[in-house]
């Protein structure tokens, strides 16, 4: 037919194009190549850190060399060589002050992110732009945070994890790897050694953060791993909404990104997290991409304590993540939201861990996989109810779409539950999109494309319901550019 | 309702010189996969027309409004179809749809996840831009869709719901009918709207097509019995039998089928 043709064309254009995938050339300082401890050594000297922080890192690095690359998730790459990566490379402008020192480079780059215009301003500085804080990390380098008066004001700390070393070291050594112990896998390990930046957030006593935190990573030079770590505490009675956003150039290698999140919640607080992950996926035949190799995960330490993780995965080749609650906290509570796409040769094993010491607790999964190409997208996902914990209670719901039929989909649960008051629910749903429902969308006036993305985006509604309204709207446009030439 | 005979309307048609060809159909053969469904079928519908095709299941019925409005499982050997003077089948599914087709689906489908109001907006729009026009702006069409949703009946809060999901056959028919309304198309297939449907919904649905009836429109329903013809009167009447319209005549040929059955008109 006429117009197929050209949409195919328009369509196979539109995939071969990965929006974010452009450099910016800003002058890199970098560390030598490879891991030694001379080179933690330079991370540790460049960031001013104390002697102690030091020691901790060269513990981790030679706990890592003992390690074994994991193997037991449903991904396969080429082997990594840990000595081909740089560690750390920061833009050469590294201490600012004030935002009017930043690269306008640096500032045209967030541009082409698509980092909100609101949010653009507020890293340009324009006053009463926006209630959302920015704290980007370029790199390995936290470059700005911004509103950082007004969080002030609130009792908020939210700067880069470097600052808060030399700030508040007193909780960063209390709070760090105590939800991640450095000992807990490969990656986390090796984070431990060569983390360069991140976020730290403490959100004090009854306060309600004033406005929502975000962070937007960028990976920028070439055979950088980014290796990124984050800490937020919500004290007592406290509640924190943190957007995290993240893309990467596109580059024929692949990069490591090896993060670290941990999240404390106290008594009666509640941290919402939400993500947005769009690293570069790598071309269509596999070629090149992020490997996400991510370790998240929350303690509900007090009574009534709640922490939730939103998640819209459409970027990466490779994903490895599982954002875990432990429910130590009575009647605390744990909810992990995500929607995962993958495309061409992608490959997602994700999920979430439910720890369940706390009476009472309580968790909800939701998850979403959707998969087209010749993609792999993998559901795993640990219920584990301790002897001591009555009356806890899950409900996990794990539906997978497909939308051609050479791509794959699988759900691997484990419930282990040692305490026979527990109740667990669990449901899992594959289903191929239907020919019914395209022809339906396309008969009342949406093409093909716009017919598979509401279809999506309605399989995902559960899901983009629990994301700040900015970040659902950019979500939705990604899942549908995520999409493009999917069908048929 | 004030409802015009046929041959108010043939005049009105004639005087307006609206009475022009807008869908023609010549020697069309139509398979679903191995069989072969539709034989050497012609139709041609005028402006400000309204047609009825009745006749068994199983007779190629569907199969013709399926592939006026695009659906690719069925393949076209031979034989045309235009419509306004082009050729449909040149055309993709949402391209004849934003031109002016609107195929009324016997089995609405259900889309979880999306409300109908997002549904029909993302809808229109996009015919919208297709004919090169702004989209609408969203308090105008609350405005339309409220408006047409009370005519027909749908309650307010349906319009919240997500399409189809969990609607009892008549308020899937009635769903149908609102769209229709809204995206106000000038050529409705409406296939088996009449099936399932109890009187009050069949009342209203004969409102809503009739309401859709214009000297500029033209609409072609497929029904499998004579009680929609109670309260929609067409112009002509087909009975089609074995892929093929064996016999067409004017309302009259309704009421032969209703007294000597199908097996009559036999092919």
């Amino acid at each position: 037919m006429a117009g197929t043709a050209e949409a195919k064309k328009q369509v196979e254009d539109a995939v071969g194009d990965y929006r974010y995938g452009f450099k910016t050339d800003i002058e890199t300082e970098f560390a030598p190549k490879g891991l030694s401890e001379e080179v933690i050594r330079f991370i540790s000297a460049k960031k001013n850190e104390p002697e102690w922080l030091l020691e901790w890192r060269l513990k981790a690095y030679h706990l890592w060399l003992k390690m074994d690359e994991p193997d037991w998730a449903k991904v396969d790459y080429p082997k990594i060589d840990y000595n081909d990566i740089y560690y750390y490379a920061a833009p050469v402008r590294k201490e600012i002050d004030s935002l009017d020192e930043v690269d306008p480079e640096l500032l045209r780059t967030y541009e082409k992110l698509g980092i909100p215009i609101r949010e653009q301003e507020v890293l340009a500085g324009v006053k009463g732009a926006a209630k959302v804080a920015v704290d980007a990390v370029f790199d390995s380098v936290s470059v700005a945070t911004t509103f950082r008066e007004e969080l002030t004001k609130a009792g908020v700390i939210f700067m880069s994890i470097s600052e808060a070393v030399r700030e508040y070291p007193e909780m960063v050594k209390k709070y760090l790897a105590s939800v991640v112990p450095v000992r807990d896998n490969f990656f986390a390990t090796l984070n431990c050694a060569v983390f360069t930046d991140g976020t730290f957030v403490y959100i004090p006593k009854g306060v309600r953060c004033p406005m929502e935190l975000s962070t937007y990573f960028r990976i920028n030079a070439e055979n950088t791993g980014q290796f990124e770590r984050t800490l937020i505490i919500a004290d007592e009675g406290s509640y924190v909404s943190y957007l995290e956003g993240c893309t990467a150039p596109m580059r024929d290698e692949n990069q490591l990104h090896a993060a670290v999140v941990e999240l404390i919640a106290l008594d009666d607080a509640e941290i919402k997290y939400s993500t947005v992950q769009n690293w570069y996926p790598g071309d269509k035949d596999g070629k090149g991409g992020i490997y996400n190799f991510v370790t998240k995960r929350a303690h509900c330490k007090g009574k009534n304590s709640k922490v939730s993780w939103t998640q819209v995965e459409t970027g990466s080749a490779v994903t490895w993540k599982y954002p875990s609650c432990i429910l130590s906290g009575e009647n605390s509570v744990g909810e992990f939201y995500s929607v995962a796409v993958t495309n061409n040769k992608q490959q997602a094993d994700t999920g979430s861990k439910m720890i369940h010491l706390g009476k009472g607790s309580r968790s909800t999964i939701i998850a979403k996989g959707i998969s087209t190409g010749r993609s792999n997208s993998t559901y795993r996902g640990l219920v584990k109810v301790l002897g001591g914990a009555d009356d806890v209670r899950n409900y996990t719901q794990c539906d997978s779409l497909l939308l051609t039929d050479k791509c794959g989909a699988h759900t691997v649960p484990y419930i282990e539950v040692k305490n026979p008051t527990a109740q667990i629910e669990h449901e899992a749903t594959t289903s191929k999109i239907s020919d019914d429902q395209l022809f339906y969308c396309r008969a009342r006036g949406l093409d093909e494309e716009e017919a598979v993305a509401m279809i999506v985006n309605g399989f995902c509604k559960e899901v983009m319901q629990h994301l700040p309204m900015e970040f659902a709207v950019e979500a939705q446009k990604l899942l549908g550019i995520s999409l493009e030439g999917s069908v048929g | 309702m004030k409802r015009k005979s046929s041959l108010e309307l043939a005049l009105k048609a004639v005087l307006d010189r609206k009475f022009e060809t807008m869908l023609k159909i010549e020697k069309l053969n139509v398979s679903v996969g191995e069989t072969q469904i539709l034989k050497n079928l012609d139709l041609e519908i005028k402006a400000g027309e309204v047609h009825a095709i009745m006749g068994p299941n199983g007779t190629g019925k569907s199969t013709l409004a399926n592939t006026i409005a695009g659906r690719s499982d069925y393949e076209v050997g031979s034989g045309s179809i235009s419509f306004m003077g082009e050729d449909l089948l040149a055309k993709e599914p949402h391209e004849r749809a934003a031109e002016g087709i609107f195929l009324g689906f016997q089995y609405p489908v259900e889309i979880p996840g999306v409300s109908n109001l997002n549904f029909l907006r993302t809808a229109l729009n996009s015919q919208r831009r297709h004919r090169g026009e702004d989209d609408m702006s969203a308090a105008e069409f609350m405005k339309l869709v409220r408006a047409k949703a009370d005519e027909l009946g749908l309650k307010p809060e349906m319009l919240k719901r997500f399409v189809n999901v969990g609607f009892s056959g008549g308020e899937k028919k009635r769903n149908e009918m609102v769209q229709m309304a809204v995206l106000n198309p000038t050529l409705a297939v409406l296939d088996e709207t009449d099936s399932g449907l109890d009187i009050d919904a069949l009342k209203v649905v004969s409102d809503g097509i009739n309401a859709q009836r214009r000297d500029d429109t033209a609409i072609l329903l497929i029904t499998h019995y004579q009680r929609l013809l109670d309260y929609v009167q067409p112009d002509f009447i087909h009975v089609m039998s074995g892929g093929k319209i064996v016999k067409s005549g004017d309302k009259s040929l309704a009421l032969e089928l209703e007294e000597e059955g199908y097996a009559a008109f036999e092919a």
